[in-house]
Parts: C-alpha cells; structure tokens; sequence
C-alpha cells in the first residue's frame, strides 16, 4: 500500500463521516420544517435566514447542558451506549459507491470508499451490531420506562432485521453479486425497483421499523414510554442517540436509493463523473422527504400489531418474493 | 509475515483471549454477554486477515448480532444480571478439566507438527472464501450436510413453537 493510497482513504473516510454529521444537522431540520408546513406551521425561523443556523444552536445548546448520570445506573455501560449506537451508523455506508471515478490533478480516484465483494454482508453485520446500543441505554438506565423501551427496540430491530435481509436478497440475485458497486452497475438501463416492486416496498418498511421511525416508533412512544430507551440521557450523550437515529435514516435512504433506484446513476453521468454524488443525493433527498412525510401523516401501530405485520405479513411475503424472484431468473437466463 | 501483521495478530489475539477471560470471570450476566459479544467480533477480524472476508461477516451477523442479542435480551427480561457466588459442581469441573486437557494436547500435536507438511498444501487461490467459492461448495460439494442441516433447524424451529403453545394451553 503507498502512501497516496493511504492518504485517498483516510481522506474519502473523513469526507464521509463529514457528509454524515452535516446531514444529520440538516436532517433535523428538514424535519422540523417539512412537519411544521404539513400541520400549517411555520416552523424554525429565527436562526439565521430561513432557519438555516437552526442546527448550530442546537448543538450550542446541547453541548451545555448538564450531563446526569443516575444513581442507580450501570455507568460504565450508561456512558458507553450511546457510542455504540452512533459509530455503526456512522460507518454502515462506507460500502456505498458515490459515483465512477474522476481525475484529479492526474490521479484517477474512484468515487467510493471501498468495493469489497461482501458488501450487503457488511451492511447486515453493521446493522446487527447497532441493536445493542440501544438494548444496553433501556438497561443500564435502571429505569421501567428505559427497560421497557430498550426490549421493545430490540424486539422490533430484530423481527424486521430478517424481513430487511430477505429484501438485499432481491437485487443481490438479479446483479449476480453481493458488491454494491456491480449492483448499483447493474441497474445502468432499469433501476430494480420496476422489476422488485415487493422487494422495494418490504424494504422501505423494513427500514422504517429498523430506525424506529413512525409509525414504527414504539421504542420511544412518549404518551406510554415518557421517552422509551433514552429516558435518563442528557446533554451530548442524549445528542449521540439523536444523531444515530437521523444518521440511521440517512444510511437506509442511501443504501435503498444503491439498491433499488439506481444509485448514482442519471442522465449523463458517463460523461460528467461529479453528477453521480448530485444524483446520489438528490435520491436520497428525496426518500428522507418520504420519510418525513409519513411521519405527519400515519399514527403509531400498536405494538402486538407491529410484531404481527412483521412476522405475519413481512416475512412470508419477503421469502415468497425470494422464492419468486429465484424461479423467474433461472427460467428466463434458461 | 511481515512486522505489521504479526503484532496486529498480536494485538487481536490479545483481545481474543483477554474477552474470554472476562467473559468467564464477570459477576454480571450483562458483562459476561457483552465480553462474549466483543470476542466474537475479534475473532472475526481474525477470519478477515486470514482472507475468509464472508465467513468473517457471517460471524459477525449471526454470533454477535443475533444470537447475543437474544442471550442478552433474555438476561434482561428475566433480571437475572447477578449471578449467584457460589462455585460450579463438580461434575462440570472434571468436564472442563477434560476439555482443557484436549485442547493442551491439540496445542502440544501442533507444535510439534508445526510446518512439517504445509509443502504438500496447495496455495490459495484468488477467490477463496469469496461469496461465490462458498456458495458453489455449500450446495454442489456439501449439499447433503447442507440439507441435513437445515432439516435439523426446521425440527427446532417447530419444537419451540409447539412448546409456547402447550404454555399457553396450561395457563
């Protein structure tokens, strides 16, 4: 390995958990504004012009708060939750491709992190690893309200973890590769949600269950919960489980936008390489507004509802989506 | 092998065995999973820098991920995080002293084979342990194992089904 080689990677990887952390600062505020037009508010609009140093405050704000540890806690597994939370979000789209590659100053450098042929692998590992945080803050918090919100996250995490897995299966079988660079290559002429439209729609709802956003927000269901798992946390360490959930959504927009809507790939991307991560973004820009969107529109499901669609509906219908998808490719390459 | 990789085998190796030693030593139930968890992990990373990258992220997904996950979400439901002071029984520790006596004379047979026959092996190729290599063994070379064991799996998943069921009918 050189030394240019060293620097590329470490250079992409900064860039990477950059475009994370400032996504997650203006995801909140997407939020808050996209909510606040839906229910005819008008929402933050004091910092700055049109509210845009809203997030800055924000983080002022929770930086000097007073951090409180209970008495009755599990410090060292209190304080080390929310970390483990936050880096497996932070790192679970190191494997998605931004684009080609592009030359700069005579060196071609590609637009991705890292192509391994265990990529998909790689996202379901991450994502596996994810649930213990939240799992440890609902038990170390020595808290009913926290337990109860912490074992009702992993339960949800890990019935539609499976559901989540079946529905990689899709594409992975129709590109031939667990790569996401040969999928999203792969869907050069049809991106795969036109011929995985159960796949696609298992997996938006599979992704929604997995970053306990609504109408799958059980873990946190304030009127029973006060604030589920992270009930106790304060000042940056409630922060650090924040911005793991508005990171988390940004990773499932960018690995479903890879997976099923074609990635980087657009209009003249083959000739100008810089518009892959504009399509990119664009993308998934374009999937958090969904997100949001069914936040202000759809209640909570209750939690027995919630295990049942996911057991009862997800999973037959992703394994028969799998089987389906199966049967049709060896006829058809036959 | 060059300098670097031998002391990150070190370091790993380290981690290896000093999470299982906490795992066997801790007091607390959550602890004990949680060495358990990070050992996983480690060994895992072994598996990477043996080049077997898919048998890596298997481990990780379904050692660390899903099966701890489970213990730990058991261990919580039932509140059993301290566990009792008391020692073992003995017949446990006559079990662990065979085990561990088996694996010193592994240890031992390795040593003193160490590098007799590795001329004869042949060398890796360049899509070992690759998805594809794994799944072509899996189902052409190894079907019969594979379907037994799949088999297997179906039976227990039934059998834990069944016996909820009977709970429920009880109560």
């Amino acid at each position: 390995m050189t030394a240019a080689l060293f620097w590329e990677w470490l250079i992409k990887g900064i860039i990477l958990i950059l475009v994370m952390t400032g996504g997650f600062a203006y995801t909140t505020l997407l939020e808050r504004k996209v909510l606040a037009r839906m229910q005819a508010r008008i929402g933050p609009n004091r910092a700055g012009p049109f509210g845009l140093l809203q997030p800055v405050a924000d983080g002022i704000k929770l930086i000097f708060k007073e951090e409180l540890i209970p008495a009755g806690a599990d410090k060292r597994i209190f304080v080390l939750a929310p970390i483990i939370t936050v880096i497996p979000a932070l790192i679970v789209t190191a494997v998605i491709p931004w684009g080609t590659s592009v030359t700069i100053g005579g060196r071609e450098i590609a637009l991705r992190i890292t192509d391994i042929n265990v990529a998909v692998l790689y996202i379901m590992a991450v994502t596996s690893i994810s649930v213990y945080g939240i799992t440890l803050a609902g038990w170390s918090s020595n808290n009913k309200y926290a337990a109860m919100g912490g074992l009702r996250a992993t339960a949800q995490m890990v019935s539609y973890e499976l559901a989540l897995g079946l529905a990689f299966i899709g594409p992975v079988m129709l590109a031939g590769s667990l790569s996401m660079s040969d999928i999203v290559a792969a869907q050069q002429g049809l991106w795969y949600v036109f011929i995985q439209p159960a796949g696609f729609l298992i997996y938006f709802v599979a992704s929604l269950a997995e970053v306990n956003r609504a109408p799958f927000d059980m873990p946190e269901a304030e009127q029973e919960l006060t604030a589920g798992y992270h009930t106790e946390y304060s000042g940056m360490k409630f922060a650090l489980f924040f911005m793991a959930e508005y990171i988390k959504m940004i990773a499932v927009a960018m690995i479903g936008a890879s997976l099923f809507l074609g990635g980087y790939q657009g209009p003249f991307v083959a000739q100008l390489p810089w518009l892959g991560p504009v399509w990119l973004f664009a993308k998934v820009f374009v999937w958090l507004f969904v997100m949001i969107w069914v936040r202000a529109t759809l209640p909570r499901i209750r939690y027995d509802k919630l295990m049942a669609l996911g057991w009862k509906v997800l999973l037959p219908v992703s394994l028969l989506n799998v089987m389906v998808t199966a049967v049709v490719l060896v006829l058809t390459s036959a | 092998m060059a300098l670097g990789s031998v002391i990150l085998f070190a370091v790993l190796a380290l981690v290896v065995v000093g999470s299982a030693l906490g795992m066997l030593f801790s007091r607390n139930a959550v602890y004990a999973a949680l060495f358990l968890v990070l050992n996983f992990a480690t060994v895992a990373l072994l598996y990477l820098i043996l080049g077997a990258p898919f048998i890596a992220l298997t481990q990780i997904t379904v050692y660390a991920g899903a099966i701890m996950i489970l213990f730990l979400f058991v261990i919580m439901l039932l509140g059993a995080e301290k566990l009792p002071d008391t020692a073992r029984s003995g017949r446990q520790r006559w079990v662990a002293a065979l085990v561990a006596l088996v694996f010193l004379a592994e240890v031992g047979l390795y040593v003193a084979y160490r590098g007799s026959n590795l001329a004869g092996m042949p060398a890796l190729t360049a899509d070992f342990g690759s998805p594809v290599a794994v799944g072509l063994a899996l189902f052409e070379q190894y079907q019969l194992p594979f379907e037994i064991t799949s088999v297997i799996l179906l039976s227990a998943l039934v059998g834990a089904i069944l016996l909820t069921r009977q709970e429920k009918q009880r109560s």
